[in-house]
């Protein structure tokens, strides 16, 4: 089509919508922002005529791929410390995608302007595309990789671990509650247009290292649909901001939002990239680096800022906190030593550190080594069972954290933990953004203001509460992450296959019980629980005892 | 003399990472666990669909973590008012010390739910570029012969208007019935076949806009807004607009596509598209109109009845609620059929407008009423008498 006939095209289908005029229809979703309707441009500008042959010429180049990845024997060369990590993102990341799909018709009645519409809809039609294209990945990987197990539990696993559910608040969070904060703040301005990149672009690279192009080759395919739809997030966005009253709200969920991304996105994929490489080439990139370039420069010096003019009230402090928080509170490296201490709940096997990996990381964080190094030797150390348990019931120390009810996240930096009593019950968090989320931003009211659309922060969210005090060889079999034997574990805190080096349920079985680190705050006394915190944020870094004072 | 200085590329190396390389506990075990199929051998579709959306009935051992304003999170069961077996036993309570585990899956009945079309992104564009494909050539072929010469002159505005208004109705049921649909289904199969339902109504309504821009370009006497005006004051419209407006106003999913694809779709749908436009346009002149109806009659007959049926067939026979289910259905039937055979009558002025007349209206619509009967039938459910009144 020439470019006239696409703007023709496209102002023709701006001729099907209607205004009801017998019924209006059903309103599902309920939102405290305001919209007036007035005439708006559809920012997309795609109709389905060329939508679908483009896309399935992706779709080609794609599965030619794949078939072309299996023909040159592609898994002789791929590294197994990084197809590990995998079993965790693609057991998480399809949910996010149809979550996104599902979270379109949330803003059908509660933005009311027909054009947006059109492009909400294909919006949701590459969210089916992309789940399911991600979960067609992770079915190859399942048949084709040396290590089937925790690839083919993936979405069992997903459901049932701890780390799962921190990631399904990256999904979660966009098909509930008030319909604005979730379906576009959430997603489409923060989710989709700051933490895609890392998640789509960083993870591919990353990948291509490792000896896997499969994972590059299907996320740029999905990450070059997804300018579409930073585009009607965009949309969206400048409407709501020409209604002053919407302005307390925008900042509301923008902290929220980008909070709560940075917590979890920047745990798991800083995670991935920094500690599930082999590739230590002292000039690439790390994941601060690329947070800083992508996250830092593109999203919020590029977009965000320029639409402080508009009234945008942007979170300067809790951008500037994040990066403080990768940067020198060694974020990423906190959440990587927790995934490898709670192995033993985990549905895949994390690699020991080694020696180049140290240098790596001292070069690129320098005072690395202190803070971690001599954690990771014990980790190294304790990988193979002989007679001793798994690093979490050894003296290595490690203090087992407590968990943010929030992000769910653990609270690893120590000493930002913020400890209250909300909704009857003591609750911790990994800081006080996640505090405020839970206290002041997810409740009816807001600054004074009736917030009755505001969603509510609900489930079991301490992890750890539904097995207090079993013992871990009870929680694995719960669980199901056990191997086809009955016995062997799937998760391995190394990446030896021999039957006769990998942990069983008879290793676990001589844990002491495991108690929940909320279960027990709850049950102490005022003063107990007031040296509790005293003590808690005096511990740190890397998870240390606090010193004797 | 050259230096080369080494380029920074990260090194290939031997890792023999590859299926079959060792023996050790699941070494072999390359199949999803954790759901059982349909038939004997977990099918690719069920792969990438089945339990991407998760239950706290089962394995979601923490339960759904954010909520709507009332507490309520995920995809509640009692979004439709048809029960699957199993659904009213007590959600699984996690507490302290409960262990993670919920009902054996599936849990409830729900889950047994398969898209005969086992529709996943590679079919949905595998398809509908096929169609798309298609219809671009039959319409380029048809300017280059000047097809559209051939028309009978109030042919040209029969399609100009009538034709023209019911991509209305496929923009409005695609966009606000299906695409909602997709946030209200209780798993992942049903939720997903409700997007693609919804795609193939809203390439319907933009392939029939689109169609429209062409007319207008090619065809002099042809008025491109006429579709407007037909949609929003023909009275001959106003019935199916009605309808059209109460289907999207409908709280229960199950419903809305309960009407829509039973109900609505075989009396009023079929009835314009197949015993009308259809049976019209030959004699008229014109053989691409049909092109594109047919394209969006295979979807509905080949694809989205099919899969509306299997959707609908269990509940039925459901082990625990057949007769609640078989009941609420009934009701539905009840006051969906009297509203949709009214409307189809209303659209009987239409069968007088074309030069070359079409079959009779009423013997097109009998044939609706027995498209109607056998769908029905099919489901074990009974036909209201109001349909031979
Ligand atoms: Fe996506
Ligand atoms: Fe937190």
């Amino acid at each position: 089509m020439s470019r006239q006939s696409v703007a023709k095209a496209h102002q023709k289908i701006q001729e099907l919508s209607w205004e009801p005029a017998y019924h209006e229809p059903v309103s599902h979703y309920g939102t405290d922002y305001t919209f007036r309707k007035a005439k708006k441009k559809d920012p997309l500008k795609q109709v389905l005529r060329s939508y679908f042959p483009m896309e399935e010429e992706k779709d080609n180049r794609v599965y030619g791929a794949q078939d072309g990845a299996i023909r040159g024997n592609m898994f002789r060369q791929v590294q197994q410390r990084w197809m590990e990590w995998q079993k965790l993102f693609l057991s998480i990341i399809p949910l996010p995608e149809i979550s996104a799909a599902r979270a379109m018709p949330l803003l059908f009645r509660t933005v009311p302007n027909p054009e947006l519409h059109n492009g909400q809809a294909i919006q949701m039609i590459d969210e089916v595309r992309h789940s399911t294209i991600q979960q067609n990945l992770k079915r190859l990987y399942m048949n084709n990789y040396i290590d089937p197990a925790g690839f083919n539990s993936s979405l069992r696993g997903f459901q049932n671990d701890y780390a799962g559910t921190i990631g399904r608040q990256f999904a979660e969070g966009f098909i509930t509650g008030d319909a604005i904060t979730a379906a576009s703040i959430y997603l489409t301005i923060v989710a989709e247009t700051a933490f895609t990149n890392t998640l789509f672009v960083a993870m591919p690279g990353e990948a291509a290292a490792n000896g896997d192009y499969l994972l590059p080759t299907v996320f740029h395919s999905v990450q070059s649909d997804e300018s579409r739809h930073i585009s009607n997030g965009y949309a969206t966005l400048l409407m709501a901001l020409s209604d002053e009253s919407n302005h307390q709200l925008l900042a509301r969920d923008l902290r929220y939002a980008w909070w709560n991304n940075h917590c979890v996105v920047d745990a798991a994929i800083g995670t991935f990239i920094e500690y599930g490489t082999k590739d230590r080439r002292k000039d690439r990139e790390s994941y601060a680096e690329m947070w800083r370039r992508w996250i830092y420069d593109d999203y919020y010096r590029s977009y965000l800022v320029p639409l402080e003019k508009y009234g945008l009230e942007i979170p300067h402090d809790l951008i500037e906190e994040s990066w403080n928080r990768i940067w020198n509170k060694g974020y990423v490296h906190e959440v990587a030593q927790f995934f490898a201490t709670g192995w033993i709940a985990n549905y895949w096997r994390i690699d020991p550190m080694t020696d180049e990996d140290f240098e790596w990381f001292e070069h690129k964080y320098p005072g690395w080594y202190d803070k971690y190094g001599a954690w990771w030797e014990n980790y190294n150390r304790l990988s193979v069972p002989n007679g001793h348990k798994p690093i979490a019931f050894e003296d290595v120390d490690y203090v087992y954290p407590h968990r943010c009810w929030t992000c769910m996240v653990p609270c690893l930096i120590r000493e930002d933990m913020v400890m209250d009593e909300v909704d009857g019950q003591w609750r911790t968090y990994c800081s006080e953004p996640c505090h405020w989320t839970d206290k002041v931003a997810f409740r009816p009211t807001y600054q004074g203001r009736q917030t009755p659309n505001m969603g509510k922060l609900i489930g079991s969210r301490e992890w750890e509460t539904l097995y207090h005090n079993w013992n871990f060889a009870d929680i694995v079999k719960d669980m199901g992450f056990v191997r086809d034997d009955g016995n062997t574990l799937t998760a391995q805190p190394h990446l030896d296959l021999d039957p006769k080096k990998m942990w069983t349920l008879e290793h676990l079985r001589r844990c002491p019980p495991f108690p929940s680190p909320n279960v027990t705050l709850n049950e102490m006394t005022e003063a107990e629980r007031e040296a509790f915190r005293a003590d808690y944020v005096r511990q740190g870094p890397a998870g240390r005892p606090a010193p004797a004072s | 003399m050259t230096t080369t200085q080494e380029r920074s590329v990260p090194k290939p190396a031997f890792t023999d990472a590859e299926a079959g390389a060792r023996t050790f506990p699941d070494s072999e075990a390359r199949r999803f666990n954790y759901f059982s199929s349909a038939k004997r051998k977990q099918s690719h579709y069920e792969d990438v669909t089945v339990e991407v959306q998760p239950d706290p009935r089962h394995y979601l051992s923490q339960g759904w973590i954010y909520g709507f304003a009332d507490g309520r999170g995920g995809y509640p069961l009692d979004w439709t008012a048809l029960k699957a077996w199993g659904q009213d036993r007590p959600e699984p309570v996690r507490s302290p010390g409960s262990g993670g585990a919920g009902y054996e899956w599936p849990a409830h009945g729900w889950h047994e739910f398969r898209d005969p079309n086992e529709e996943w992104e590679q079919t949905i564009y595998r398809n509908s570029s096929n169609v798309v494909r298609q219809l671009n050539q039959n319409i380029d072929a048809a300017r280059q012969s000047k097809a559209f010469e051939q028309w009978n002159p109030n042919w040209v505005d029969f399609v100009a208007r009538h034709v023209g208004a019911w991509m209305h109705v496929d923009h409005g049921l695609g966009l606000y019935l299906f695409a909602n649909a997709n946030r209200r289904g209780p798993t992942n199969m049903h939720n997903t076949a409700l997007a693609v339902n919804s795609t193939h109504r809203i390439r319907s309504a933009q392939d029939l806009a689109l169609y429209n821009l062409t007319l207008s370009e090619e065809i002099d006497a042809f008025d491109g807004g006429a579709h407007v005006q037909a949609w929003s004051s023909d009275p001959a419209w106003q019935g199916v607009r009605e309808v059209a407006e109460q289907l999207t106003s409908t709280w229960d999913w199950a419903e809305a596509v309960f009407a829509t694809n039973l109900v609505f779709e075989p009396l009023v749908g079929e009835l314009f598209r197949s015993n009308l436009v259809q049976q019209a346009a030959p004699a008229n002149g014109d053989f691409i109109t049909p092109t594109l109806i047919g394209a969006e009659e295979y979807d509905y007959a080949e694809r989205d009845l099919r899969c509306t049926k299997a959707m609908f067939a269990p509940m039925v026979s459901d082990r625990e609620f057949a007769e609640h289910n078989t009941g609420i259905l009934q009701s539905w039937l009840q006051s969906w059929l009297p509203r949709c055979l009214e409307v189809a009558r209303t659209l009987q002025p239409l069968w007088s407008q074309p030069d070359a007349k079409p079959p009779r209206f009423e013997d097109g619509l009998d044939r609706a009423k027995s498209r109607f009967t056998a769908i029905v039938s099919e489901l074990s459910l009974r036909v209201p008498k109001e349909l031979n009144q």
